[in-house]
């Protein structure tokens, strides 16, 4: 008796920790089995049969594989926006002294600590007192202003860790400020702000509540998800969140093993 | 960047013109950036403000009456839901600290080379919409589904229910099921800036506690824990701040008794068009979470969360 319960004292905190881990997956999981289901009606909450339509067929429900398609330009546009945008200020941040670092530090804190129905609502307020006509484009607008912040953090954290006398001895070597910038500097940042890049893509793919504030009558992947949850829900949805489960996963294996293969060469004489 | 990769070659220029030039490098970083934020972040907030003290109709128009009524009226009708918010949201928080703190130790200190494969399992439910998973929940605590029914045979369900978590044998339409979700939905955000700050920890410092006769209870109490207070705080407010303004999760899993303020925010705006109602909501729960942050950061002591 008291060995079983010396064992469990001591995994503790590894058992808790594998509890809290199943409880993250658990709905993958259940994405994953419910795209091969077969339900009755129009919602594809019970299990009914196993069957492969969905995925023979993940484009056969109306108008969903257009909002993926938006959904992913839009990502894709606000993802270079932001990025280039965070870098710039994330360079002058860490780079340069200058006035009103303040407010300007406090103007990049802001969007990250406000709910973001506050920020939708705001938003939504500026755009009907202009009179812009909501779409592509105010989504977009929007998305880039919340990517920022995150963009900003993610560069200053990695240029700020990264040793100054890197780029002295570039210049001791006679490199020009831009040879320096491409040569050393940026190859150092890269790691950072390949981070800020893939997370603002998450964030603008993902991004729901500022989206269905801006949007007006163009609808994006979350919004379709979010309709059809009133309307019934296709199996397909749950398709296309294993396919990009699965490609997320593929990704990020992909660079780690790249990473340590690189390590690797890198540590060979 | 662009300012630096224009910048010619110094030796071409004359002394002096690179040195303003330089000076001036900083202010053209950031400003296409910092005027991106200032009209599509702050100057939102000045037209809200301005929203919330109008009055009018849809058909007339609204003019900017100065009438702070619409305040008081809003918080009246609506405080309910704003008590409800942050109940749901500082719960969830709580829940997301107990789940989250023993998988980010076991990330930092105990998977070895499983440690990439873990944190991996933890950011990759991200890259599926967070609105697809939500509704994973209604399929996992459906009535009469298995979880229903192992805490309905472990009788938790009637203690839930006297404590007015659950009702009857449901769990699906109750403030249990929203708090469940919300705590899912940003668990990661708990767990990723806690296991930052107990990854920097020297792990000597552990060895040296038990050298000096702690207990591992000890050790956690006086060493470990204190050490990942940055990551507590900030996991706790990247939790707490989004929860408050959700009403995704209400919407889903909860019934019209579980309405959050997002949820009256989200229809006074998009379905009831009663615009200044929707900014003054929009406002006051702004404030109520900007004031509990401030309190909070302060009394926690951690200023440099940037």
């Amino acid at each position: 008796m008291s060995i079983p319960l010396r064992w469990l004292r001591r995994n503790l905190i590894t058992i808790a920790g594998l509890i809290t881990l199943a409880y993250l997956i658990l709905p993958n999981i259940v994405v994953m089995v419910f795209s091969f289901n077969k339900p009755n009606g129009r919602f594809n909450y019970a299990w009914q049969r196993g069957s492969l339509d969905a995925w023979k067929d993940p484009c056969g429900v109306a108008d969903m594989c257009d909002s993926l398609s938006l959904s992913l330009q839009i990502a894709a546009w606000a993802t270079v926006g932001a990025t280039v945008l965070g870098t710039m200020i994330a360079f002058a941040l860490v780079r340069f002294r200058f006035r009103a670092r303040g407010a300007i530090n406090s103007l990049i804190f802001l969007p990250m600590a406000m709910p973001e129905v506050v920020m939708a609502a705001s938003l939504l307020t500026l755009f009907l007192n202009m009179g812009a006509q909501l779409g592509f484009w105010t989504i977009l607008i929007a998305h880039i202003m919340f990517c920022l912040s995150f963009v900003v953090t993610a560069v200053k954290a990695r240029v700020m860790s990264m040793d100054p006398r890197l780029e002295e001895a570039a210049r001791d070597l006679y490199a020009g400020p831009v040879q320096t910038f491409v040569r050393v500097t940026l190859p150092i940042a890269a790691p950072g702000i390949a981070a800020g890049a893939l997370l603002s893509f998450a964030l603008s793919f993902d991004d729901f509540i500022i989206t269905n504030f801006n949007a007006g009558s163009t609808v994006t992947f979350p919004m379709f998800v979010w309709g059809s949850a009133q309307r019934g829900t296709p199996v397909q949805i749950n398709v296309i969140g294993t396919a990009m489960f699965i490609i997320a996963v593929l990704v990020v294996l992909a660079a780690q093993l790249l990473s340590n293969s690189r390590q690797k060469n890198s540590a060979k004489p | 960047m662009t300012t630096l990769a224009e910048t010619p070659p110094a030796a071409e220029l004359p002394l002096r013109k690179p040195l303003l030039r330089r000076k001036l490098v900083p202010y053209w970083l950031l400003l296409p950036g910092i005027i991106w934020l200032l009209i599509f972040f702050a100057l939102p907030m000045v037209y809200q403000a301005s929203t919330s003290v109008q009055t009018g109709s849809l058909e007339k128009g609204f003019q900017v009456t100065w009438h702070f009524q619409t305040y008081w009226d809003a918080f009246k009708e609506y405080y309910p839901q704003f008590i409800r918010s942050l109940l749901y949201a500082g719960t969830a928080t709580v829940l997301c600290l107990i789940l989250g703190y023993p998988l980010a130790y076991l990330i930092a200190f105990k998977a070895g080379r499983w440690r990439n494969v873990v944190l991996i399992l933890v950011i990759a439910p991200f890259f599926t919409s967070f609105l697809i998973r939500t509704l994973a929940w209604k399929t996992i605590l459906a009535d009469g589904g298995p979880v229903v029914h192992v805490l309905n045979t472990l009788h938790v369900l009637d203690v839930t229910s006297w404590l007015g978590w659950t009702e009857g044998s449901r769990v699906l339409a109750t403030p249990m099921a929203v708090v469940c979700g919300l705590t899912y939905n940003f668990l990661p955000f708990m767990i990723l800036p806690l296991y930052t700050s107990l990854e920097r920890i020297d792990g000597r410092l552990h060895e040296a506690a038990g050298d000096l006769y702690a207990t591992p209870a000890t050790t956690f109490r006086k060493v470990t824990f204190p050490l990942s207070m940055p990551g507590v705080v900030s996991g706790t407010l990247l939790t707490f701040i989004p929860a408050s303004g959700d009403y995704v999760n209400a919407e889903l899993l909860g019934s019209t008794d579980q309405k959050m303020v997002g949820n009256v925010i989200q229809s006074q705006f998009l379905r009831v068009l009663d615009y200044p109602t929707a900014a003054a909501l929009s406002f006051i729960l702004m404030a109520i979470v900007l004031v509990m942050v401030t309190v909070y950061i302060r009394r926690a002591g951690t200023e440099d969360l940037v």
